[in-house]
């Protein structure tokens, strides 16, 4: 059964058609997947099926450690997005909910290369120093 | 959450995960995760809630400097 409903599908490819470059969806799962690896890629197989800029990767997170270890992914499921280059963009669990949004939203993000930020933020970030690792926990409701 | 990962694209320096709590349960006890959305800037607890970008960057460089300090 597909996860993305008819419903949306106009609106997914609408968002999806705002696309400029490629993007790769890499996603780590493992062979006898929890019921979560195994929704997340089946979203995200249909999500890559709505533009040809997108290809999605799947690898497992077992037996690909090194794999695992170049993208900084510490645990299953998880979405890395890369456009140009990886910019630390991850989802650890399913995009789904409010957060399907989400992923669409910075699918064209990382794609056309433009964060949307404020002025005033991007001034604020180029004056960093240091790295900052931010985690955001959510649900997907 | 879209927040975090526009950071993540603006700034080399950052990276943002999102974690979906219900499906880390142990993390999310582990970082007091009470409700949604709770962000945590390099492993600390930084902020609660939705709020505006300006506003939100300026907790997250913050709480930053607070950790490095």
């Amino acid at each position: 059964m597909a996860l993305i409903q008819d419903t949306d599908k106009a609106k997914v490819r609408e968002i999806l058609g705002r696309m400029d470059q490629p993007v790769r969806l890499v996603n780590f799962t493992q062979e006898l997947e929890c019921q979560y690896c195994r929704e997340t890629r089946q979203l995200l197989e249909e999500v890559a099926g709505f533009s040809d800029k997108l290809t999605l990767e799947v690898h497992d997170f077992l037996l690909e450690k090194a794999k695992a270890e170049t993208y900084k992914v510490d645990k299953i499921p998880a979405t890395v997005l890369i456009g140009e280059k990886d910019r630390g963009i991850r989802y650890y669990g399913i995009p789904a909910g409010y957060e399907f949004a989400t992923l669409l939203e910075d699918i064209v993000m990382v794609s056309r290369g433009d964060s949307g930020l404020s002025l005033a933020s991007r001034g604020k970030l180029a004056g960093l120093k240091d790295p900052l690792h931010l985690q955001v926990y959510v649900t997907p409701t | 959450m879209r927040l975090a990962h526009q950071f993540a694209m603006e700034s080399d320096l950052v990276t943002a995960d999102m974690i979906e709590a219900s499906e880390f349960p142990q993390l999310a006890m582990r970082h007091g995760v009470m409700g949604v959305p709770k962000t945590l800037v390099n492993d600390r607890p930084a902020a609660d809630g939705m709020l505006p970008e300006g506003a939100f960057l300026d907790v997250i460089l913050a709480s930053a400097k607070v950790a490095s300090s």
